[in-house]
């Protein structure tokens, strides 16, 4: 992964130092405290683990905020995608294939509404996907009665099972990052990514559709939530409808892609940078934890972390935020 | 057009949801609940918290270790009062044992299932507990990591369940049935056929929460109440409040209002003052807020509980497989008072916080009643 | 985000514009639910409606002196917990020190509002994740004070300020005080747009701040003063709100994102540039009618959030797509 990591040229600095700081961290307060069994090989995994649900819908959301969008809706697709995967399943294996299918066809569905209206609909995409989110939250929690279930014990490898002592959830995590990483940083339309949300006009003027590149950036978006909704699935064997929302997965997927470097307005960042945002809020559930913190005080020490670590950058910019 | 297919959807969905909920509606076990209630507890006398209802007993002799050892707790999280002052219960209760408790580790998942799965893992493997407490976030959520857990430690589970049954003693109270049996029960006995009951409750789809209403409602309908809604309120109070003002100006009689938890009960009150009715009867929880008007305002009130104790139970259970005792299981099951108007008075606490829940049995604990936020 | 150089007749006229939308669908609302309850033209009925509406309608106007500027607060709704919880334990229960606790309320959310601000125009943090973690770091604290549940008490001259309705007055009926106090925000969160070269200023950094720096304009503390009258239309909403139905550790939860639904119904553009104390009005009025029309419905929970969200989107849509004919 870090080899083509290192190939990127946007983002890297920030990356390199945010992961470095995090697991500098995570060792301080391991050795401190006394958990030196934290330092094994099994609570690296461990640490790790506690990347994948969030590293995955924060890799889409690094999509979309890329090309100058943002996404609200993935915590309540999350929830959706759990609950529909359980329901189809319904602890059968046979229907592992048929019930991914129609969850990844559920988020392209959703992204698709989401980009059209962003794109299309000249609609602010914070109130577009607020909006689509409050659907769909509304859609399941409706529903719920009906659409109870449990994935089949086979779909849960995919959250417990490992091959060679490595996890195959860090593995997804990984094969994933590396395609995002990719896409953006090799194909033409991670290019047209970055020119979308750099320069709107320019890449208007050079002949780039925006409009479709927005639309699929937000597909994409969706099918991570979607990935990170079907890992979540297996790992807590049903989904319920507020899985999405108690893991507040949608405002932590912007904080950890801003923290990562990744611009608000669009056209700079990258893959990178968000695994080392999500790597920091890993370690700091890890080290509060060995710490002992209390859980409001917590809270507060997040919101500084989140001001602080995004100012670190920030403060260079020149011209203005709102 | 994907969006009228989905707010299709939704309508589909919707109806067949409710055709479908059929799953916090068990006849045997709100049988088996109402048995429970009318059961005399084993244990000593004046001490809910160290009870239990039932004979069958586990043997622990396996778990018995010497010295000083060290508890841990994995926490779905402390996000509403009740959660708080059983974390408060538990701590305390371990300061009681500071001769055999080396330290308590307390671990919050912030209600978050993907965090606790972590945070159960991270604890098996620091290797620094000797026994496990966990209150599940969610009850399948936390199956898988609890039964890879009890390969390494003894486990002890409280409050929510876990599907597998090798903890050592999942402890609880009589239940949600139970619950919503006393609560409905009392309204019925004070109400007559065709009047009109409002049901206010928190969040649907949670089964604590659904299973009270399901033996309320079941006892109403037999009773033949009319139930004119059944409102989710968010347990936030302005909601509440508003909820019932909505019917009040709709010019609807309410003879009585149900609650799933009391926390807000003391808003829904609120609405018939504003409006100059008079107070309905009402079923609450043991709260100290709703305890106070009951007994200032002289309500025909009920309040069933769902014991803070539990949570002092957790640690001397945890203590007590550790020393090799035998203890209730493999289901621990505490008796589940309700405050009615003979015992009211000795429930109030006028010294602690509004939210405090008096079944807390933590009044002969270190630290009351600051610990819990009440005065000296 | 296209910039067209506007003069002052052209946004005057949108501003109507605006005001024209969101009172529409307000008055299109409020008569849905008299429809299905006639007993809400009372005005009795409709004060108390807009008794229930005051703190939404105050976060609103809070919110719009922020979405002018180009920004968001999200923490809005943490202020108005922690308002809540702070007046309880720090009242205690005493009337004496009811408004003395007040002025430290103020002077919290002050602080709350300042330290947005100047994190938003000095550390260049967008303001989504600076309030993002002000909210964060304000619910947290809130929630540490309090040990996580309600404590102490709020006396009643406390609770009256959102709670008493006065009755027999001559014109009206009953007329609550939390309406009072809505009128009197209202009017000076108009007067602040409207009457003081503060309002023109806002709208000119909304729009392009990098031009308004080279024109001259205080961009940065015209940042900071908006989101202080937000943080202090927080504590307004969240007296309100304590006095309304008492103390508890959710009391603010969600309010943030309802103000910014009810700036952005009302007409009001997100990104700064345009918009009204009317759009935020009545944007806010639009939005908790469809919440009691929805309550009135009887709907089940669940179709509320889904309503709401194709209300959202549409009110959204509808602006956008009256934009892009006009141009």
């Amino acid at each position: 992964m870090s080899q083509s990591a290192v190939k990127l040229n946007v983002g890297m600095p920030v990356a390199l130092l945010l992961a470095l700081m995090s697991i500098g961290l995570f060792v301080v307060v391991a050795l401190s405290t006394g958990e030196t069994a934290q330092l094994s090989w099994q609570g690296a995994t461990g640490l790790l683990q506690r990347m994948v649900a969030l590293g995955l819908v924060a890799l889409g959301q690094t999509f979309v905020i890329l090309v100058g969008s943002i996404d609200l809706s993935v915590a309540a697709l999350i929830s959706a995608v759990a609950v529909l995967a359980s329901h189809l399943m319904q602890g059968d294996p046979a229907m592992i294939v048929p019930a991914v299918i129609a969850c990844l066809g559920l988020c392209a569905i959703v992204g698709f509404v989401n980009g059209a209206l962003v794109a299309y609909g000249g609609i602010n995409p914070l109130i577009a996907t607020l909006g689509t989110g409050l659907i769909i939250q509304g859609v399941l929690a409706a529903s719920f009665g009906a659409l109870q279930g449990t994935v089949a014990r086979e779909f849960q490898i995919l959250a417990y099972g490992g091959v060679l002592g490595i996890p195959y959830p860090l593995l997804l995590l990984a094969s994933l990052s590396l395609a995002a990483a990719f896409v953006l940083d090799r194909t033409l339309f991670g290019a047209r990514i970055y020119a979308v949300g750099g320069n709107p006009d320019g890449a208007r003027l050079a002949g780039i559709r925006t409009e479709r590149v927005t639309l699929s950036a937000h597909m994409v978006a969706s099918l991570f939530a979607g990935a990170g909704g079907l890992y979540l699935a297996a790992r807590l064997q049903s989904g319920t409808p507020w899985i999405g929302r108690d893991g507040l997965y949608d405002l932590e997927s912007i904080a950890v892609t801003v923290i990562g470097g990744t611009i608000l307005a669009g056209g700079k960042g990258g893959v990178a940078g968000t695994l080392a945002g999500v790597l920091l809020f890993a370690t700091l559930d890890a080290s509060f934890n060995m710490l002992g913190i209390d859980a409001f005080l917590k809270q507060v020490l997040r919101g500084v972390i989140v001001i602080a670590a995004v100012a670190v950058h920030a403060v260079r910019a020149k011209g203005h935020v709102a | 057009m994907t969006l009228r297919t989905l707010l299709a959807t939704t309508v589909a969905l919707t109806f067949a949801g409710h055709a479908l909920a059929q799953d916090f509606n068990d006849p045997a076990e709100f049988k088996k609940q109402r048995e429970l209630l009318a059961m005399t507890p084993q244990g000593p006398e004046g001490q809910p918290w160290a009870q239990h209802l039932g004979d069958s007993m586990v043997d622990t002799a396996k778990y018995k270790k010497d010295g000083q050892v060290t508890l841990c707790f994995s926490n779905a999280g402390v996000f509403n009062p009740w959660r708080v002052v059983g974390l408060n219960n538990l701590t305390a209760e371990a300061e009681l044992h500071k001769d055999r408790l080396k330290e308590l580790i307390v671990v919050d998942a912030e209600g978050k299932d993907d965090k606790q799965i972590s945070d159960i893992e991270a604890l098996v493997s620091g290797g620094k507990c000797d026994a496990l407490i966990v209150s599940p976030n969610t009850t399948a959520a936390l199956t898988p990591a609890v039964e890879a857990a009890c390969a390494k430690l003894p486990i002890i589970v409280f409050d929510r369940g876990v599907n597998t049954s090798c903890p050592v003693t999942y402890i609880h109270p009589v239940g949600g049935y139970g619950f919503g049996i006393t609560s409905g029960e009392f309204i019925a006995s004070k109400l007559k056929k065709g009047d009109n009951v409002l049901a206010l409750r928190i969040v649907p789809g949670v089964d604590v929460l659904e299973t009270r209403y399901s033996a309320a409602k079941t006892i109403f309908d037999e009773a033949g109440l009319n139930v004119i809604g059944s409102e989710f309120t968010g347990s936030d109070r302005a909601k509440t409040k508003a909820v019932v003002e909505d019917y009040i100006n709709r010019g609807e009689k309410i003879d009585a209002i149900w609650m799933d938890a009391g926390d807000t009960a003391t808003a829904a009150l609120e609405a018939f003052e504003d409006a100059g009715l008079p107070y309905p009867v009402i079923s609450g929880e043991d709260q100290q807020d709703f305890l106070r008007k009951w007994k200032a305002d002289k309500l025909t009130a009920i309040a069933p509980s769902y014991p803070t104790y539990q949570w002092r139970t957790a640690v001397i259970a945890a203590l007590d497989v550790l020393d090799g005792k035998s203890v209730p299981g493999p289901e621990w099951v505490l008796p589940q008072p309700a405050i009615t108007e003979d015992v009211l008075t000795q429930y109030i606490d006028e010294r602690m916080p509004p939210l405090h829940y008096s079944l807390c049995g933590c009044q002969d604990l270190p630290g009351y009643p600051e610990r819990w936020g009440g005065k000296k | 985000m296209t910039r067209v150089p506007q003069t002052t007749p052209s946004r005057r006229r949108a501003g109507r514009i605006a005001l024209n939308a969101g009172l529409v669908m307000f008055i299109v609302l409020y008569a849905a639910i008299v429809l299905f309850q006639p007993t809400y033209l009372e005005p009795g009925l409709f004060m108390n409606f807009l008794r229930r509406a005051a703190p939404l309608v105050i976060l609103a106007c809070g919110q719009l002196y922020v979405i002018l500027t180009g920004g968001f607060d999200l923490s809005m709704g943490a202020v108005a917990t922690l308002v809540v919880l702070a007046a309880s334990i720090l009242i205690n229960g005493d009337p004496e020190i009811t408004w003395a606790v007040i002025g430290v309320l103020y002077g919290m959310g002050i602080a709350v509002g300042l330290m947005n601000g100047l994190v938003v125009a000095f550390l260049k943090v967008p303001s989504i994740i600076t309030t993002l973690g002000t909210m964060l770091l304000v619910n947290g604290l809130a929630l540490a004070w309090s040990g996580g549940a309600a404590r102490g008490d709020l006396p009643d001259n406390f609770r009256n300020l959102g709670r008493l309705v006065w009755r027999d007055v001559p014109g009206l009926g009953t007329l609550p005080v939390a309406v009072v106090v809505l009128v009197g925000f209202v009017t000076l969160a108009w007067f602040g747009l409207n009457g003081t070269v503060y309002g023109k200023r806002a709208l000119a950094v909304g729009d392009n701040p990098r031009a308004s720096e080279l024109a001259g304009a205080p961009v940065a503390a015209t940042r900071i003063i908006a989101f202080v009258v937000s943080a202090v239309s927080a504590v307004t909403a969240g007296i309100l709100l304590g006095g309304f139905s008492g103390v508890s550790v959710n009391a603010g939860e969600g309010l943030e994102l309802q103000a910014i639904a009810a700036c952005v119904i009302g007409g009001a553009q997100l990104l700064g540039g345009r918009g009204s104390i009317w759009s935020a009005t009545f944007g806010a009025l639009s939005l908790f009618a469809l919440f009691t029309l929805l309550n009135l419905l009887g709907l089940p929970q669940a179709f509320r959030d889904s309503i709401q969200g194709v209300i959202l989107i549409a009110a959204v849509a509808v602006t956008a797509w009256r934009r892009r004919r006009r141009t």
